[in-house]
């Protein structure tokens, strides 16, 4: 009865209210509004102290080049490039220390065992299995994140991602989309599913969902280790990280390109409407922390990608190990898996091997290059694997891969369904299945079509 | 600091840190402020959390919960969007807003940019009509200091009536006391008199006619001359967050704080 009567009780105030500011003549918006602004500037007059300014604005000396009409993008490409090149240059040597220490490990275990006297099946499941996909996935994987991650975190706080908007924003609304889908792009090369997450800063849903929608078309931290070892050996021979880091801004761009292209089709089609304009400050340039960003991206990030390697690499080496040693009839379940998917994998210039990586690593991308060279050495007879020469051996000698099989799988891996963490995200985010599912096969869709037209281009005009 | 792993990968999915885990907790604290201020920065620094920070506007999507311990006290931090005026223009600004009126957190740090605080001070202003018990903190002063901008901390407390601390967050000064003045304010030993804003003459009327029978309604709980204010406007949003509160009867500050926050 209470809680009547005081809902009553707002209801009579609030026909008082309407009697007192019929049809909202008092005008209080516009009373508060400037009121408060009056306030707030004599105020700073009366306690802030401005001296000379500072001779040299460096603030809008940097934004003059980074912004500029003519800078802005040779700038944005420089330093993308210069970002990937020290990606690529600096993970090359740790990675080939950290394999060789841990593939030394795989020796030394298997001797353990075999001192133990264990059954080969399990010395095969733990070692073989789960010990050498975790081996891998942390050699790979492991040293370009501890380089990418820092430079990203660097660009972060100094303020220059604001800038990458700022520049895009033009192209966003020509393709139909919000301008600050730039900054939940470029955070999607860190993660996509804080990119997704980071949508959150575009208020019109319609937008939110393109952007959404659109996010895995800029490759994350997880499949910048596969996309840097295909361009590797794309210009193996040439031996030289110039051209690897060519190759990769290229595939970057690429997908900004259907990052457009795709936000384009949806705001003509599913989401259609008008983008909606909006103001985005332009923060003054902060010294980055550099010694924070080092050790939090070393205590922070580096454990965790370890965890998640344990997590998720251990149980799919133990899976692939499974589908490789339990036979149905003369060929193993992988096996079977993969000449299932052959045909359909041909026709789009990968093979089954490549489509099931992709296909188990849905849970984390970063183990997809993992799983395939797991898959190959199964079917295979190599064992050691410490160098891009080895991968060289392994993709191109033994299991007849072209160049197309790398540009294809490179674009593949740049467009194909987003991981299973982002996928939740989307669903948590958008409240809807349809639009998590969506999110998987729009993406899905793109990468075989793109896939297949390039791989049949490629043979029809007989370059393979 | 850029990402961290919990705003990445499944972190992303884990908003509520310590959400009822703090059964030791004596006072719930908000941190408001303008985008880009270093609210996480500071949030970062108080509770030793790792809430991504990074330089750009708008980057605080996730709701953020944390604790620091002062002087054996509990304080349960909670560190609102950033938003430029609480008019309920966009849902951030909704959140924040609701969460400083319904939520009554038993103080309210408001995060100003040094070397823009006429921006800022739009905020405190706006905050100052809602709530009393309100901290301002004048973050950045190394940045000012580089900008040779001066700041007189002693007459911009006395302007607005409340404490105002000076810090430089991510070098960690300035920091106790901050948590000394929020302590002060929190347990009550310390009375404010904010500046609150007089309108013309006209409003002041309706709001003196309204605020009596709003009092009535809600009692000491809210702002009641806030209420009349925003009512007077035709908020919807704040007539729905009313109404609701009404509908439910409860009394209880952290469920009324968590509902309108969630």
């Amino acid at each position: 009865m209470r809680q009547r009567s005081q809902l009553n009780g707002l209801d009579y105030i609030l026909r008082e209210v309407s009697i007192l500011n019929p049809n909202g003549s008092l005008k209080i918006n516009d009373a508060v509004v400037s009121k408060i602004y009056h306030k707030a500037e004599e105020i700073t007059q009366r306690v802030v102290t401005r001296r000379e300014k500072p001779g040299v604005d460096w603030d809008e000396k940097l934004d003059n080049i980074l912004t500029s009409r003519v800078w802005g993008f040779p700038s944005m490409l420089l330093l993308l490039g210069v970002v990937f090149w020290l990606t690529v240059a600096g993970a090359n040597y740790p990675s080939q220390v950290i394999a060789s220490a841990l593939f030394w490990g795989q020796d030394r275990l298997s001797d353990f065992l075999y001192w133990l006297q264990a059954p080969a099946w399990v010395k095969g499941f733990f070692v073989e299995g789960m010990y050498r996909c975790l081996a891998w996935v942390v050699s790979v994987m492991l040293p370009p994140m501890a380089i990418f991650f820092p430079c990203f975190s660097l660009l972060e706080d100094l303020g220059y991602l604001p800038r990458v908007a700022f520049n895009l924003d033009r192209f966003f609304k020509t393709a139909g989309a919000h301008g600050k889908q730039a900054l939940t792009m470029s955070m999607g090369f860190g993660c996509n599913a804080a990119g997704v997450v980071a949508c959150r800063i575009i208020e019109s849903p319609r937008e939110r969902l393109i952007a959404m929608l659109t996010n895995n078309f800029v490759p994350c931290n997880g499949r910048f280790p596969t996309l840097i070892a295909l361009a590797g050996l794309l210009v193996f021979g040439l031996g030289n990280s110039l051209a690897t880091t060519a190759v990769v801004v290229g595939v970057v761009l690429f997908g900004i390109a259907v990052t457009l292209a795709v936000s384009w089709v949806l705001s003509q089609t599913l989401l259609k409407g008008v983008p909606s304009s909006f103001t985005l400050e332009l923060p003054p340039y902060r010294k980055p922390q550099v010694g924070k960003i080092i050790v939090r991206s070393i205590f922070d990030r580096t454990l965790f990608v370890l965890g998640r390697a344990v997590c998720v690499a251990a149980p799919a080496g133990a899976v692939i190990w499974l589908l490789a040693n339990i036979r149905i009839g003369n060929l193993s379940l992988l096996a079977h898996g993969a000449n299932w998917l052959n045909p359909l994998a041909q026709q789009m210039g990968l093979d089954g091997f490549i489509l099931m990586a992709f296909i188990l690593g849905l849970p984390a991308n970063e183990i997809v290059l993992p799983i395939l060279i797991m898959g190959y050495l199964a079917a295979g007879a190599m064992t050691e694997l410490e160098s891009l020469q080895d991968l060289y051996h392994l993709f191109v000698v033994q299991h007849g891969w072209t160049w197309v099989t790398a540009v294809c799988m490179m674009l593949f891996s740049l467009l194909h369904f987003p991981c299973g963490t982002t996928l939740w995200t989307i669903w948590r985010e958008s409240g809807s299945v349809k639009w998590a599912c969506l999110a998987a096969f729009i993406p899905l869709g793109i990468a075989c079509t793109v896939c297949f037209i390039a791989a049949q281009t490629a043979r029809i005009l007989g370059l393979v | 600091m850029g990402l961290t792993h919990q705003s990445c990968g499944s972190g992303v999915n884990r908003e509520i840190f310590q959400r009822g885990m703090v059964p030791g907790a004596a006072y719930v604290i908000a941190l408001a402020g303008n985008p880009n201020t270093g609210k996480s920065t500071l949030f970062n620094a108080l509770t030793g959390l790792n809430q991504h920070t990074g330089n750009w506007p708008g980057k605080t999507v996730l709701r953020a919960e944390g604790k620091f311990i002062f002087q054996g006290r509990v304080y349960n931090l909670i560190d609102l969007p950033g938003t430029y005026s609480l008019l309920a223009h966009s849902a951030e600004e909704q959140v924040a807003r609701d969460y400083l009126c319904f939520g009554k957190p038993d103080a309210t740090i408001v995060v100003v940019d040094a070397t823009c605080l006429e921006r800022n001070l739009n905020l405190v202003l706006q905050v100052l009509e809602i709530t009393a018990k309100v901290v301002v903190c004048v973050n950045l002063m190394d940045e000012a200091k580089r900008k040779n901008i001066e700041i007189n901390i002693e007459s911009l407390s006395a302007e607005l009536g409340v404490p105002v601390v000076a810090a430089t967050a991510r070098e960690g000064a300035g920091l106790a006391a901050l948590q000394q003045a929020v302590a002060g304010i929190a347990d009550g030993t310390v009375k404010t008199s904010p500046y609150i804003v007089k309108y013309d003459e006209a409003i002041e009327h309706c709001i003196r006619k309204l605020e009596p029978k709003l009092k009535e309604l809600v009692g000491e709980q809210f702002n009641s001359r806030w209420l009349a204010l925003r009512l007077l406007d035709g908020d919807e949003t704040v007539i729905r967050s009313l109404k609701k509160w009404l509908a439910e009867g409860t009394r209880v500050r952290a469920a009324a704080g968590g509902e309108i926050l969630a």
